[in-house]
């Protein structure tokens, strides 16, 4: 074992989760086959709002994953670096507009 | 790991395996590596432990469909992905006496199909001849797999889609990306420009046409270590970025799985990505895509003569087991009773939706 709490080689053993619980293993597996169905939106702009939530996560295996998976959708690295800032906007957002909290407790506290 | 290697395999990546006397050269050490290591410690099954638990064991062919003939390794590009480890510097190239034998066979065969491939075909000094004289025999189907580049390469060779035309060859190219920077990653700097300019002579000339007879197909293949996504997912961004930024027409993609032999073997392996792709590979394996894999339907000729299950076991020098083994001796009815050789390289035709010289086979 890799003396790491990561080891790239888990990911492919991610199917192994069900082994432990297979009823609630299946009904994942099931859900998130379905979700990345061609549907409203296309398979292939699923994949990069993945690559986005991956990066937001931090989730290494997902990251991975969806790498390859953009690759293999003909994506451009162009297109998945733009994916990537949108989940980093979206995230630095969040912390920036708890400024505004810190406006109003400064401003409530000033005289 | 891993960059500076590669870096030493683009820099010595504008010669063959064979020029360099690189190690894969050699088809037995291609095969001791596919044979060994991950299938050997029974961490992935054999392909054919792996067919046999569907009952697919022996693999058999069905009718005979499709003649497919190397006239050679030597062409204008050294891809990095290359399965036949073609370029400039290969000189094997078919001569014009194996051509009449093959013409022999053309002329008698029950093969609907005829594909010339390479190499760059268009560079075997015989090939217009062979070309003219195959044509006549009135095969439904007669394939050129043109690089698209060589049109361009010399002037010598910028009338070829008029000569296509005039024999009613259905033209299938390879185009890696629809993007320039992707393209010549894979094949070589001012390869997607050259590839533009020879799509659009191409169809100035009527090839790839909305309406047209005259066929022209493009043939994707990933450039690097991943498998081809959905076929008409693929084929639908091609089409609209080829026409939208060069006006460029053509039919059908080809979406096709790059087999872990030879220079793409070369490359799993400096990259560290080999044991990756060798699970990637399995664990797509399709039953399914088993049924109408190409060696089922078709007969790979080599520059010297010699008869193959497909391009890939004449790449690894796998002949076919059957009495026949050379176009000299050319008997369908005996080579249809054969058993089709294998090895795990074969899990690269039956990942997913399957990959073979027409596409995808389910």
């Amino acid at each position: 074992m890799a003396n790491s709490y990561y080891d790239p080689a888990d990911l492919r053993k991610f199917g192994s989760i069900t082994e432990w619980s297979e009823e609630l293993g299946n009904k994942f597996f099931d859900y998130y086959g379905k979700v990345f169905e061609e549907g409203a939106l296309s398979a292939r702009e699923k994949s990069l709002i993945a690559l986005a939530v991956a990066h937001v996560v931090k989730c290494p295996y997902c990251i991975d994953a969806y790498t390859k998976d953009g690759l293999q959708r003909g994506i451009t690295k162009e297109e998945m670096m733009e994916a990537v800032h949108a989940g980093a906007a979206i995230e630095s957002g969040a912390t920036l507009v708890h400024g505004v909290q810190m406006m109003n407790k400064y401003n409530k506290l000033s005289m | 790991m891993g960059q500076s290697i590669l870096s030493d395999i683009k820099k010595a990546a504008k010669k063959s395996l064979k020029a360099r006397e690189n190690e894969l050269a050699n088809t037995n050490r291609q095969l001791e590596i596919l044979n060994g290591g991950l299938f050997a410690d029974g961490e992935l099954p054999s392909f054919k432990d792996k067919i046999a638990k569907t009952g697919q064991f022996p693999l058999k062919p069905r009718t005979l469909e499709i003649l497919q003939i190397n006239v050679g390794y030597t062409c204008n590009q050294v891809c990095e992905h290359c399965h036949v480890d073609a370029g400039p510097d290969r000189k094997e190239i078919m001569t014009r006496e194996t051509m009449e034998q093959c013409l022999e066979v053309i002329r008698n065969t029950g093969a609907h199909t005829l594909d010339l491939t390479g190499g760059a075909p268009e560079m075997n000094p015989n090939f217009r001849w062979f070309v003219e004289e195959a044509a006549k025999a009135g095969i439904q189907d007669f394939i050129v797999r043109s690089n698209l580049t060589i049109i361009r390469s010399n002037k010598k060779y910028h009338d070829l889609p008029e000569f296509f035309k005039k024999h009613n060859v259905h033209v299938v190219s390879s185009m890696p990306h629809y993007t320039r920077g992707k393209t010549d990653k894979q094949r070589g700097d001012g390869v997607f420009d050259k590839s533009i300019k020879a799509l659009q002579d191409l169809n100035a000339v009527g090839y790839g046409m909305p309406d047209s007879a005259l066929r022209l197909d493009l043939v994707y293949n990933p450039s690097g270590a991943f498998l081809p996504g959905d076929q008409a997912a693929m084929e639908h961004d091609f089409k609209k970025a080829l026409k939208e930024d060069f006006n460029i027409e053509f039919h059908n993609l080809f979406a096709i799985t790059n087999l872990p032999i030879s220079r793409f073997l070369d490359y799993l392996i400096a990259s560290d990505n080999y044991e990756d792709y060798m699970y990637a590979l399995v664990e797509a394996y399709n039953p399914a895509a088993v049924e109408n894999v190409m060696c089922t339907n078709t007969i790979s000729v080599s520059w010297d003569g010699w008869l193959y299950d497909c391009d890939f076991n004449q790449m690894l020098n796998l002949k076919v087991a059957s009495k026949v083994k050379h176009i000299k001796d050319y008997n369908e009815d005996l080579l249809n009773d054969r058993e089709i050789v294998i090895s795990q390289h074969c899990y690269g035709c039956t990942a997913g939706a399957g990959s073979s010289c027409q596409g995808t086979v389910t």
